[in-house]
């Protein structure tokens, strides 16, 4: 109570709270800007002064108004204050504010390193807790740089809470610092059989993030995934993994048959639908990548789309839309099985939610065929029709267009149908994509000869009709179809019934309303139907008319010429001049139609998008280089002025350029045809795609002899639907035809022995209405094939494409906080170590007194000595600590003393020695692998590792590694098995067979193989001798070489790292079956904790609890051992108590980690 | 995930957590663009929409809106299960939480989402677990707030 009271009394002292602020702000709703104003102002007071309380206050108000988006990047610092803070309450608002408002950009982030390492290390797993998951959220390149080492060995952390955590932000710290992913990798990898669930989940995150976006390196991974996979009843772990899975089979396919048993057994047995829906998406992933090796997986197929057709019958709005979503990527490999639910899929299309009604519209884009693309199509534009709300019509309308203009106009078999198509869709009103339509009018007119006779029938139609299509002028509405139309008359107009009707349609005073880039065309392709009219006026000898239509256009074209648009003006006002001049030749009675024509003579071909940018640049042809030499600055200075006062000039040259007689014309047209033609940079159309057009029979094949498909004159508006009609007519009259045909055929054949076809109809029976030539788009002659540049280069997760197999260098190692940096550096480290230092100067008699309370405190929480001296007195261990705590500080002394030696001395050393001041002295690089045998060629370096799932088996990973120029095969690897161990090999191979190494070696590459060998006893060490026989193979000769080896099985490969709780281990010990045993090391001058890191990774041991200069250490053997050590340093003598229940193995265990001391 | 989002019906922000980073503006503008977009749709829709190169899910719990991004391989139902998770447990923690406990204890529903996700992956998928580790925060605030009264007493 009397607590209440005092801390009400301290809020008030603040001056406003986080509650009053929010309060404030939701009273101030008409004039919020300002009172937050004013609010911002007194947090720049707040954080002004010295109590830490009231500045976290303030900060914390300042994330509430950042999330407001208010700008608070000016109190970064202070939030770095908070941070800093050694209340966890504060704290723990610092971290958060940090994670809201930092960037990679903010500054002061530079300033924090030292802070979170201090944090990360904090005996308080709260504390660690939040500097962790803040720096989720801001870790920039340097940061992970400089922390990660401090990160990795909190993967190991005794609280799985720190643990999980840890591993999941390596994930964020690979991305930023891809160096620290191989160094980090094998302790990532041994997280996944983290005895602690959470943590076992993390690292099966972090692994399958990273796997799915390098796939090809973490296939090794694959069995222990497999496993995982059919152990775990996690839903959430088994999603990852299937994922990741269906990430890895497309590099593997023996993988995914493997893979279809489990999965098609939990798309049966599982009830939850997420997971389901992964493995059906699983199923199919792999199925596409198995498709072209084994094509009978038809059960697991119609079992994914049986299970798809469930959800897309679900009420469930959400699972309707996955069910689509997945059926989509069926569609792609298994069209035929997605095919049959046409029916759900058409139903879906009346759905009333549109994301799923766009869902099925993708899914009958993959489903069309020639037999069904015209009902598709026919039902797409019943529901243009009743669709409401233009967005979702627009989307109808460019999927009518995609589906029928996919992979060239593949499905089309009638063009007159798909004229009429786009004919209608011009119907509709208020569409943005009047352009699309414009442009696949165009594209097909001009591709597909034969049906240039109907498109331009139609589009006359069009323009006749075309105050219904201007309702609507803003750019991009349907109006834009007049431009196609326009055109594609006045370029064909040789087919056209009525030219002059309709040059006197595009001439109608109501055209100058329409945008003036459709003017434009209309402009000029009135000057094409001219020439056209002339010559047929000409040919009838009928000069009257001839000379009515030029009134016509004299008449006319003025209104043009007075346009604002300069185009159309300038067109206008071309083609009025020569249209007059045209006049006096035919007052004069002299035929012009001839020449008129001429202007536009020649055919246009379609020139492919991209065909500018694929001609190659010729050798020799620097476009950079300058073709003149370069003006001088001060010339184009002077030129500037003058080009203001040269306007008329134009004007002039325009004049002069018309009254240009024809006959001059036609020379100049003559002599740029030469230029172009000797112009190799000029595209003009090559001599192939010409062949195609002078090819005889295009022309001339129109229609095919059935009269049912030549063009319907309906007045007006075409019908598409009735297309339909004939189109089956057609076909089935066609069938009959051809089962006449076939029957005879059969009679024929009968005697050659061949089965004719006769199933139902395919594809491929289907014949066109027209016989089309879909002219293909022209490209440069020597163009590239395809240019990749789809490639984002910004991807983060490029970096990560690391091998991670390869044993680690020592390059490689995490970069460590040496205590006085080294003389090589770049900029931006030298940066941060001259703000390190300043601060940890500062800082260092206040953490020195915070340390030792919390070492205080840790003691009273851990007491791990207990479980060691089960029998002693709390009086003796209280002076033992006292004693420890005087030894302690003596080590200190002296290792600082060292510390100052060594510098002296030995600065060349490597980084072990290098100022060892601090416990939290990063680790050196370490590799479990070691040199198994070595000559000229090849050198082989080995690993052996257990696994609790068999406790008679050991798995020995040898890297082969090709030294020679020459490429290694046939490798094969051979043992002579002891009674005790034995290599496995396969069923059929005789007891003294050598394994073949199932890959072969290229010059320098290296390449890790798996051996898997059988043991009866562990507690003694092995050596078991070997050959490896090879031949190399270069370019002359090959010859047979061999090289012998010693597999040593040591005792500690037979142990597994195994993390222990404490508890757990305070029974083992005081259950009394373990038998004792103990070691000294003498002359041991690395800092404790790299001592603990080696003895973990090179002897398989995990650290159970650690308290200053003394640990206690736990691992277990494959046959189950629990071996246990206590270690204590102090003055350069380590001493390690043992103790396990088979008192050889320990004896050979620590005979082994002598043997590793003695080395270094 | 790359970023989750909390908004109230009227559009207001409750919560932002960004997994990837990104510039204030470029936030500024997902956040309007997606809060407009997802206010848009109507009840009967179902929670998955496409926008630029990921995926969204959202779902509206009462008068709020629970919107998270993922990419394209992620799977949009267990994302669903996620932000249902997350409401759980504000519930959990809150007793039937409304959106005026977000507003008034915004720090609260951060710290809590931060023990259950971490780098937009769940960290936790136990409720049980990211309850007891923010009960134990907080008794950990607790205890540091009081020992700071009776420090600020006696000083």
């Amino acid at each position: 109570m009397a607590l209440k009271i005092v801390k009400g009394s301290i809020d008030r002292m603040f001056d406003k709270n986080l509650q009053d602020l929010v309060r404030g702000i939701r009273n101030h709703k008409e004039d919020e800007a300002k009172y937050i104003s004013t609010c911002i102002d007194e947090i720049k007071q707040e954080l002004k002064q010295d109590n830490i309380a009231v500045k976290a206050n303030a900060v914390c108000k300042l994330t509430y108004l950042q999330m407001l988006g208010y700008d608070v990047s000016w109190a970064a610092f202070n939030i770095v204050e908070v941070m800093s803070s050694s209340k966890f309450t504060y704290k723990r608002i610092g971290y958060l504010a940090a994670s809201q408002c930092f960037h990679e950009g903010t500054d002061v982030i530079m300033l924090t390193t030292n802070q979170i390492r201090k944090d990360l290390s904090s005996p308080n797993q709260y504390d660690t807790g939040v500097a962790l998951t803040g720096l989720s959220c801001f870790v920039t390149p340097d940061l992970a740089r400089d922390l990660a080492n401090d990160i990795m060995t909190l993967m190991s952390h005794t609280k799985p809470y720190i643990r999980k955590k840890a591993v999941l932000i390596m994930y964020k710290v690979f991305l930023k610092y891809p160096e620290s992913l191989r160094p980090a990798f094998p302790r990532l990898k041994e997280k996944l059989e983290d005895p602690d669930p959470g943590v076992q989940s993390a690292a099966v995150n972090v692994i399958c993030e990273l796997a799915r976006r390098n796939p090809k390196n973490y296939l090794s991974l694959a069995p222990l995934f497999f496993k995982l996979m059919t152990s775990s009843t996690n839903n959430w772990v088994l999603i990852k993994i299937i994922k990741l899975f269906g990430a890895l089979t497309p590099l593997e396919p023996r993988l995914g048959k493997k893979l279809i048993e489990p999965l098609t057994n939990l798309i049966h047995s599982t009830s939850a639908m997420s997971l389901l829906y992964e493995c059906v998406n699983t199923v199919i992933a792999v199925l596409i990548s198995l498709s072209s090796g084994m094509p009978n997986h038809s059960a697991s197929i119609q079992l994914c789309v049986q299970k798809l057709r469930i959800l897309i019958e679900d009420s469930d709005q959400n699972l309707k839309y996955l069910g689509l979503l997945a059926m989509s990527k069926i569609l792609k490999t298994h069209p035929k099985s997605v095919q049959s639910h046409k029916d759900l899929i058409l139903q879906c299309l009346d759905d009333k939610d549109e994301s799923i009604r766009l869902r099925a519209l993708d899914l009958l884009y993959g489903m069309v065929s020639k037999k069904n693309l015209m009902e598709i199509v026919k039902k797409l534009m019943l529901h243009v029709d009743k669709a409401e709300g233009t967005t979702y019509r627009d989307e109808l309308l460019t999927k009518i267009i995609d589906i029928c203009s996919q992979s060239n106009y593949q499905y089309i078999t009638n063009f007159e149908w798909y004229i009429s198509i786009l004919v209608e869709l011009t119907r509709l009103e208020g569409t943005r994509h009047g352009h699309l339509i414009a442009s696949q009018m165009l594209d097909v007119a001009i591709r597909v000869k034969a049906i240039r006779g109907f498109a331009v029938a139609q589009m006359a139609t069009l323009l006749d009709n075309a105050h219904l299509l201007t309702g609507n002028t803003q750019r991009n509405g349907i109006c834009e179809v007049l431009y196609a139309a326009a055109w594609i008359c006045g370029e064909f107009s040789e087919h056209l019934e009525d030219p002059m009707q309709t040059l006197e349609a595009m001439l109608r005073p109501k055209v100058a309303t329409l945008p003036g880039h459709i003017q434009a065309v209309y402009v000029q392709n009135a000057a094409k139907l001219f020439a056209t009219v002339l010559q047929k006026h000409e040919g009838e000898t009928d000069s009257q008319a001839a000379q009515e239509t030029s009134q016509l256009l004299i008449d006319r074209l003025p209104l043009f010429v007075q346009s604002a648009n300069l185009e159309v003006q300038e067109r206008a006002s071309c083609i009025l001049q020569l249209v007059k001049y045209i006049q006096k030749l035919q007052q004069k009675n002299v035929e012009v139609a001839e020449e008129v024509t001429a202007l536009f003579a020649g055919e246009l071909n379609p020139v492919a998008p991209k065909a500018q940018k694929k001609v190659p640049i010729p050798e020799g042809l620097d476009l950079d280089a300058w073709i003149n030499e370069p003006p001088s600055e001060s010339e184009s200075e002077d030129e500037k002025p003058k080009v203001v006062f040269a306007k008329e000039e134009p004007k002039h040259y325009r004049s002069r350029h018309t009254e240009v007689d024809e006959k001059e014309l036609a020379r100049r047209r003559e002599v740029r045809k030469q230029e172009q033609a000797n112009n190799p940079f000029y595209i003009k159309a090559s001599p192939s795609s010409q062949k195609v057009y002078d090819a005889p029979g295009v022309e001339h094949i129109p229609v095919v002899q059935i009269d049912l498909s030549v063009p319907l004159k309906v007045p007006g508006m075409p019908m598409s639907d009735q297309y339909l009609k004939l189109e089956e007519e057609r076909r089935q009259k066609e069938k009959a035809e051809r089962k006449k045909k076939e029957k005879k055929k059969k009679r024929e054949k009968r005697g050659k022995g061949r089965k004719a076809d006769s199933g139902p109809e395919s594809e491929e029976d289907i014949t066109p209405a027209h016989q089309v030539d879909i002219v293909t788009e022209e490209m440069p002659e020597n163009a590239l094939p395809s240019d990749d540049d789809d490639k984002d280069p910004n991807d983060p997760h490029k970096a990560l494409d690391i091998d991670l197999d390869k044993p680690l260098a020592d390059s490689e190692k995490l970069p460590v906080r040496t205590h006085r940096p080294e003389v090589l550096k770049s900029p931006a480290e030298d940066r941060d170590s001259k703000s390190v230092p300043q601060e940890t100067k500062k800082k260092s008699s206040k953490e020195k007194k915070e340390k030792k309370k919390d070492k205080e405190k840790d003691r009273k929480q851990i007491k791990p000595t207990v479980h060691w001296f089960p029998v002693q007195k709390s009086s003796k261990h209280k002076k033992k600590k006292q004693k420890k705590e005087k030894e302690e500080k003596e080590k200190k002394k002296k290792k600082r003393h060292h510390h100052h030696h060594h510098h002296g001395d030995a600065g060349g050393e490597d980084s072990v020695q290098n100022g060892t001041v601090e416990e939290e002295e990063p680790l050196p690089p370490m590799s479990n692998y070691s040199l198994l045998a070595e000559n000229s060629y090849i050198k082989m370096v080995y690993d052996i590792q257990g696994n609790h799932q068999d406790e008679s088996k050991v798995v020995v990973s040898v890297i082969f590694e090709n030294k020679s120029d020459s490429f290694l095969k046939s490798m094969e690897f051979n043992v002579l098995d002891s009674l005790n161990s034995k290599l496995q090999r396969p069923e059929g191979a005789g007891p003294h067979d050598g394994l073949t190494v199932p890959f072969q070696l290229p010059p320098g590459v290296s390449n890790e193989a798996r051996f898997v060998f059988s043991v009866q006893s562990i507690v003694m060490p092995q050596k078991l001798k070997g050959t490896l026989t090879f031949i190399v193979k270069s370019d002359e000769s090959s010859t047979h070489e061999k090289l012998d080896f010693k597999l040593h099985f040591t005792c500690t490969s037979y142990l597994i790292t195994t993390p222990c709780y404490s508890d757990a281990y305070a029974k083992l010990l005081e259950s009394g079956d373990l038998k004792g045993s103990s070691l000294r090391l003498e002359g041991i001058n690395m800092p404790f904790h790299h001592l603990l890191a080696r003895i973990c990774f090179h002897h398989h041991f995990s650290v159970v609890e650690r308290i200053d200069s003394c640990a206690s250490m736990y691992s277990r053997s494959i046959q189950g051992h629990h071996v246990c050590l206590l270690v204590k340093t102090s003055d350069q003598t380590v001493s390690i108590d043992a103790k396990c229940d088979e008192p050889s193995l320990l004896g050979n265990v620590l005979d082994e980690i002598k043997q590793t001391f003695s080395k270094c | 995930m790359q970023f989750m989002l909390l908004f109230s019906r009227q559009g207001k922000l409750r919560l932002q957590k960004w997994y990837v980073p990104l510039s204030d503006k470029e936030k500024k503008k997902i956040t309007r663009e997606l809060v407009q977009t997802v206010l848009a749709r109507k009840p009967k829709m179902c929670s998955f929409l496409e926008w630029r190169d990921l995926k969204i899910v959202y779902k509206r719990y009462a008068s709020l809106y629970f919107c998270c991004a993922i990419e394209d391989q992620d799977n949009e139902l267990i994302t669903l299960e996620i932000i249902h998770r997350y409401v759980e447990l504000l519930d959990k923690y809150f007793g039937s939480v409304c959106e005026l406990d977000i507003i008034f204890n915004f720090e609260k529903a951060y710290f809590i989402l931060d023990e259950f996700l971490l780098g937009g992956e769940a960290q936790e998928t136990s409720k049980k677990n990211v309850l007891k580790a923010i009960e134990q925060a907080d008794l950990l605030q607790e205890n540091n707030n009081t020992s700071c009264s009776m420090g600020l007493l006696l000083s």
